[in-house]
């Protein structure tokens, strides 16, 4: 009978995993450099490290997506060569990635089926998987339906799926590729306790993440990479986070926060009762009133997908609304197109910088005039001034610390942070009056988050008016001066910064209104 | 003028019974092309590939006498331009609209280049597959004649249907097409190889769409001409999107249109007072604006018309 585990038939439990020595080198660029890398039975090991800095190639290549130039792989001591995710599979490592490997429109039970050899040849055997998969699910405290659609469900509960896809197949060692970033705060303590089963059931576990405090909160050991090496391996117990962050960056880093009242002045921002669509045409907005005041940060906390793409969206003229009113300097501006906003001092950073925030073939220089380029001192009768943008840019550049090679280098050709600071640099240099920025810091490294919030503290000292959507909830608390909780088109409360406590700000973004 | 009354019962059924057989090469073409973009494939080829098939069925029936010899000749002509297909679209990665259009042009070229070097004129076959009557059902008023007096091509255009869906929905085989043509990716880490998947729909689409050239010209029609199919294969893909992926929504797209088409043959036939140019354009007017009707209703597979190339 075809049991999951079928496929490791014959193979040893995987007691101790090494990666010794391991290399890869793409053009131009060597990822992983001589990296040496280990896993114990039951053990949570953290890879720590910016983006960039190899962890995702070394984990790619563990579950055999890419072949290391040099290196080799040892299973309990016997060395193996993994060449695709089919054999990793086989030797009983599963992968979590942090972009769910998961087809939307099947079923969790087809989800988990697909690959698998079924008890009934040609022919599915769905049912059998659904039961056995209820049985997984209650053993791990995963909860989910087997018959229900990928795109009915949750994100927390899409990653569970993900998790019983790898137990199913028998897995051993897991790799979790920032599994947290994703999660709500109280899915991540509900992610806490399925992993702290997993080790119970003695299942070894590769944490991928950059959030300092999880590492020392759940992990036995880390290992650090930077820049393709490994800075260091070592007991996380008795590391502080500064130790974490020094080790990964190379050098202290102190995150900035809000320290003093913000110095409120006229208000420049008001939504009353503003309701839009989605892209699918239901309501995204149901009602949202909010002020932003010069001088204040006002950050929206909330699960990805509760209405903030869309409030962003409105308030730049990128959306219709269908209901309310949109004041901007007291001025209604509903309905008003995105050019227009702009000549009244709206300035945009947008959640998807790969698609809304630069043109990525256009030179970095080109990206960062495009907002003015027709105005002096860019154009003069239509003309490009190119001189004279060559200068603006680079002295810019220089200002930002923007690491490309040159300003004519295809914008797109840079790393996240960096392509973020060429956004940060068009928006900011025309002094805003209002601000909108979404997910400012979203996938890019520590060095630029630092970055990223000094600019956005400077321009509220600077008597800028800023909305700061944000699914960090870190992030919003250290900066906002007031925090609005977002939840299914609704702002669920506002909050002065120093009543947002955690727990409090994670039962809004549920949905939940404490007593 | 004509006598008889053109909405009696014996010209319904008449329309009816030339529906049923007309929807067979569409059939065959649109399951294949379903396939095909389940996968994430689109092949715009399919014209170039009923017509291939057309051609190879009847040159081979003619010569030999054996329809089934012919089917199969048909059939490996198919596997050759799927497979062609295939690598353009799968291994080198091609624009899939521009390739599929490519075929398209050498699949008619190559056959009329075929039929003057070999037939030089148009030629009738008396070989081809006969209508079979299924033993009682035959007798059957009036659905005798409309369901159970076509010939094999016909029959097995209908069983491909069930059997579709069956494949596509109850088999791992089915599974693994779906989710490749969703989420490549998601298939790709859990061992399932994507481009064979791939290469597999394609082929068989390639066959399909031979098949269903066949069908016009040794089972409905018994002649070749040149490009007779006549747009037949950008319906067969139209109705692919019409019927939302689906082996019953294709069918009944598949029906729809031969219905229309079989009912403006007899408006032809007996003289109604449109100009003949109005009713030829009914068919596919209609299929122009059902399109527009179903836009947005259904989904397309996620990934289709996008390479595969692991990250």
């Amino acid at each position: 009978m075809s049991e999951p585990r079928t496929m490791g038939l014959g193979r040893q439990k995987i007691v101790h995993l090494e990666m010794r020595g391991i290399t890869k080198i793409f053009p131009g660029v060597v990822a992983n450099d001589r990296v040496d890398f280990d896993v114990h039975e039951g053990e949570v090991h953290a890879l720590l490290g910016e983006n960039g800095a190899g962890k995702s190639t070394l984990m790619k290549i563990l579950y055999g997506l890419y072949e290391p130039n040099e290196g080799e792989i040892r299973i309990n001591g016997q060395p193996v060569r993994i060449k695709s995710p089919k054999e990793a599979i086989a030797l009983g490592i599963g992968m979590i990635h942090q972009h769910f490997m998961l087809v939307d429109t099947l079923t969790v039970a087809e989800n988990i089926a697909l690959g698998l050899p079924s008890s009934r040849g040609f022919v599915t055997d769905l049912d059998r998987v659904s039961k056995r998969t209820l049985e997984l699910a209650e053993r791990y405290g995963l909860h989910v339906d087997p018959g229900a659609y990928i795109w009915q469900l949750s994100v927390g509960q899409r990653q569970r799926v993900e998790i019983l896809k790898a137990l199913y197949r028998g897995a051993d060692l897991f790799i979790l590729d920032e599994p947290t970033a994703v999660l709500t705060p109280q899915e991540v303590d509900e992610f806490m306790g399925t992993m702290r089963q997993m080790t119970r059931e003695r299942h070894s576990i590769i944490f991928i993440t950059h959030k300092l405090h999880e590492v020392i909160a759940t992990c036995d050991r880390v290992t650090v990479l930077r820049n393709g090496r490994r800075i260091d391996s070592r007991p996380v117990a008795g590391c502080t986070k500064l130790d974490l962050a020094r080790l990964m960056v190379g050098h202290d880093i102190v995150l900035p926060k809000i320290t003093s009242a913000p110095q409120r002045g006229e208000m420049r921002l008001e939504l009353q009762d503003v309701h839009a669509l989605s892209e699918r045409g239901s309501p995204a907005l149901r009602g949202v009133s909010l002020q932003v005041q010069a001088g204040e940060i006002v950050g929206i906390a909330g699960v990805s997908g509760n209405g903030q793409s869309e409030l962003a969206e409105v308030i730049t003229g990128l959306r219709k609304v269908t209901r309310g009113k949109i004041l901007v300097n007291g001025q209604d501006t509903t309905g008003k197109l995105p050019g227009e906003l702009l000549q009244i001092g709206m300035a945009y950073i947008p959640e998807e910088r790969m698609r809304d925030g630069i043109i990525s073939d256009f030179t970095v220089s080109e990206n960062i005039i495009l907002r003015n380029h027709n105005q002096t001192p860019y154009a003069r009768h239509g003309f490009l001034l190119h001189r004279i943008i060559r200068e603006v840019a680079d002295r810019l550049i220089r200002m930002f610390d923007i690491r490309t090679p040159s300003p004519t280098t295809p914008a797109g050709n840079l790393s996240g942070g960096n392509i973020q600071k060429v956004v940060l640099v068009r928006e900011l240099s025309r002094a805003p009056k209002v601000l909108i920025a979404a997910q400012p810091t979203r996938g890019v490294d520590i060095g630029a988050i630092e970055f990223i919030h000094k600019n956005l503290l400077e321009q509220r000292a600077a008597g800028a008016a800023i909305l700061l959507i944000s699914e960090d909830l870190d992030e919003i608390l250290s900066l906002s001066d007031r925090v609005a909780v977002m939840y299914e088109g609704q702002i669920m409360a506002v909050l002065e910064n120093k009543d947002a406590e955690r727990g409090l700000v994670g039962l809004l973004m549920a949905g939940v209104r404490p007593e | 003028m004509e006598t008889t009354p053109l909405f009696s019962l014996a010209v319904v059924t008449g329309i009816l019974t030339a529906g049923i057989r007309l929807a067979s090469p569409y059939l065959f073409a649109a399951i294949g092309e379903m396939f095909s973009q389940r996968s994430g494939v689109l092949n715009l080829g399919v014209e170039g590939q009923m017509l291939m098939g057309a051609f190879t069925a009847f040159y081979v029936t003619l010569r030999t006498g054996n329809p089934w010899l012919g089917l199969l000749a048909a059939m490996l002509v198919g596997v050759l331009m799927g497979l062609a297909m295939a690598v353009v679209s799968i291994t080198w990665r091609a624009v899939q609209g521009i390739s599929g259009i490519g075929f398209y042009i050498v699949g008619m070229g190559l056959s009329e280049l075929l039929f003057k070097a070999l037939l030089g004129e148009v030629k009738v076959i008396n070989t081809g597959f006969n209508a079979i009557h299924i033993p009682l059902l035959a007798n059957l008023p009036v659905l005798g004649e409309i369901f159970f007096r076509q010939n094999i091509m016909t029959y097995m255009a209908f069983a491909l249907v069930p059997l579709a869906w069956f494949v596509l929905y109850k088999t791992t085989l089915g599974l693994k097409i779906r989710a490749v043509g969703e989420n490549p990716h998601a298939a790709d880490t859990l061992g399932v190889n994507v481009a064979q998947i791939r290469y597999l729909t394609v082929t068989m689409g390639g066959v399909l769409s031979a098949i269903g050239g066949a069908a016009l010209s040794i089972a409905n029609l018994n002649v070749f001409q040149e490009n007779m199919t006549a747009g037949m294969g950008f319906i067969a893909v139209a109705l692919v999107y019409f019927g939302g992926w689906k082996p019953f929504g294709v069918l009944f797209g598949a029906l729809l249109f031969s219905m229309v088409m079989a009912l403006q043959i007899f408006l032809q036939v007996y003289r109604f007072p449109i100009p003949s140019e109005f009713l030829i354009m009914m068919p596919y007017i209609l299929t122009i604006v059902v399109l527009v009707l179903t836009v947005g209703r259904v989904r397309s597979p996620s990934a289709l018309t996008r390479p595969f190339v692991r990250e």
